[in-house]
């Protein structure tokens, strides 16, 4: 095992967990600011390696076609991209969600909406835990806050996604995807043999022998009755995912008396403005939500039940809040902060509006 | 131990690679260390930046909006970073195309002519690390050697014959500080 520690940006950090993982297939478009990840995998080959397969495609939409194909192989394939290029991804996701099939997709989110800006944004929140693309499902939704995340992400992202047999994000955005830091690798391991893969994906398209029927994915349904069974289905595994796989972070919320609720490299943000509060005497915490879907909801309630308010943190213009009010059934009062189009708040501007929306704290 | 530092001129000045260079040489010291630049159209010909904090703690924000030390490449970002220096902290700027030199009188400010050594040089690639050898000789922060062994662990090996011309420029930048 390698337990060096190297110094890399995030985007980084995800092509090199990817080889490690052993995943089969990355199939992107470049996009700033995720572009190191596809460019890092080019320069790694790990098809002289490993055997992992690394293309870019003509599009967007062909790179989450190709991930669509390579999944119903029972495949551990990936794409990643920046905002725009995930909204042209969102038909592939619905139909990869809806063919019950596991894959992994980063999105390094940029300024919005349209083109944009190339700078970091949290605005595809509602995108990535509301659906996206049509339909009735649900990704599961990983916020990294570090490098070390970006890292770690890449296999809970492929590991849940194989276990519930629906696709994961990683959303990240650009300060987490360009900044450099600390990472410990995860350990490398093979690519899975085909005995393997057929052992772990009975359901996937390998080639049928004469001893079963054949495997059939499609996410096309002409018989309703049929349809709804399948939209049963899908509820009931989102039901287990909600029950079993909702992570957090708690950062000094045992005596907290306001609580900052932040994902992603804003949650970094927010700690260093608890770092300054707390010296003044202003107990404030950080509830760090690590899986946007399913969202921490018992964590949310029960430190809502503690604290007089909390201030949402956000690169956008108000979209987790929504959640957060509703796991804290808008119990005590809740504001939201954001900046828009790629702006970073900085720490102080955090802190003032903190202390705009709670002057009483400061007693 | 903690230093936040904002390391800011124009693009091609090697900016992020000076900061690069000091957050390998942390690593190499095990500190804990983050890098954030300015990744945006302005790296290209405009004015660049990059954000390194080093500690011996975890570190929470990469982004920050005032800094223990500022070393300052160009008057755009002297006037934008000039009033961002803690009160106490350092600014460590070029002679170079400054026309208003910084007036504050709460903060140690140290002038270095580093791109006249850079002349004399006669190697413009030599510029950031001049510069790096200045802001060690003036904050410590981390040891030559540690520079060296970064370089040495992330260049190519067949790179590592400039390995000598930097640190001789090191070493110049070091020399600028009076």
């Amino acid at each position: 095992m390698n337990e060096e520690v190297k110094l890399m940006k995030g985007n980084e950090a995800i092509a090199h967990a990817a080889i490690r993982y052993g995943a089969d297939g990355y199939f992107g478009y470049p996009i700033t600011p995720q572009s190191e990840i596809l460019e890092t995998l080019e320069a790694e080959m790990p098809w002289e390696t490993t055997g992992m397969v690394v293309l870019q495609a003509e599009s967007e939409v062909a790179a989450i076609n190709m991930v669509y194909a390579g999944a119903a192989c029972g495949k551990a394939v990936m794409t990643s991209s920046s905002s725009p290029g995930v909204s042209l991804k969102q038909e592939g996701i619905s139909f990869i969600a809806a063919s019950e099939l596991p894959a992994l997709i980063v999105n390094v989110m940029r300024g919005g909406p349209g083109l944009g800006t190339i700078h970091p944004s949290q605005a595809d929140y509602f995108q990535a835990t509301k659906g996206g693309g049509h339909g009735d499902y649900h990704l599961i939704v990983l916020a990294p806050s570090s490098v070390q995340e970006m890292a770690d992400f890449v296999t809970l992202g492929f590991d849940l996604a194989f276990k519930y047999r629906t696709p994961a994000m990683i959303l990240a955005d650009g300060i987490v995807g360009q900044m450099m830091e600390k990472v410990v690798l995860p350990p490398a391991r093979p690519r899975r043999t085909a005995e393997q893969l057929a052992k772990q994906c009975p359901w996937a398209i390998t080639g049928k022998p004469a001893s079963r029927k054949q495997n059939i994915i499609t996410s096309l349904e002409l018989d309703t009755s049929v349809m709804e069974e399948n939209n049963n289905r899908f509820q009931r595994t989102y039901r287990l995912i909600e029950q079993n796989e909702a992570r957090c972070e708690e950062y000094m919320t045992e005596d907290a008396e306001y609580l900052f609720v932040a994902f992603g490299s804003i949650a970094r943000i927010c700690k260093k403005v608890i770092e300054e509060m707390r010296q003044q005497g202003i107990k404030v915490g950080l509830l760090r939500p690590i899986t946007l879907w399913p969202f921490p909801v018992e964590a949310v309630e029960r430190v809502s039940q503690q604290v007089k308010g909390m201030l949402v943190v956000e690169l956008n213009a108000g979209q987790m809040i929504e959640d957060v009010k509703l796991a804290s059934q808008c119990r005590i009062p809740t504001y939201h902060f954001g900046r828009l189009g790629g702006i970073v708040p900085n720490p102080q501007e955090v802190a003032d509006a903190f202390i705009k929306f709670f002057p009483d704290s400061k007693q | 131990m903690k230093e936040e530092i904002i390391i800011a001129g124009f693009g091609g000045q090697g900016v992020l690679s000076m900061g690069k260079i000091l957050a390998y040489a942390a690593l190499m010291d095990n500190l804990e260390v983050t890098w954030m630049p300015s990744y945006g159209p302005e790296q290209r010909g405009g004015t660049a930046n990059v954000t390194v904090i080093l500690s011996d703690q975890p570190i929470s924000s990469p982004v920050l909006d005032t800094y223990d030390t500022a070393v300052i490449l160009n008057q755009q970002s002297l006037d934008k970073f000039e009033s961002k220096v803690k009160p106490g902290g350092t600014l460590i700027y070029d002679s170079y195309g400054i026309h208003k030199a910084p007036s504050r009188t709460d903060i140690n400010i140290y002038r270095i002519d580093a791109m006249e050594a850079t002349f004399e040089m006669n190697n413009a690639k030599t510029y950031n690390m001049i510069v790096l050898g200045s802001l060690l000789k003036i904050k410590g922060l981390v040891p030559v050697e540690s520079v060296i062994k970064g370089l040495k662990k992330t260049l190519p090996e067949r790179h590592h014959h400039l390995i000598p011309i930097n640190e001789d420029a090191i070493t110049r930048g070091m020399n600028l500080v009076k």
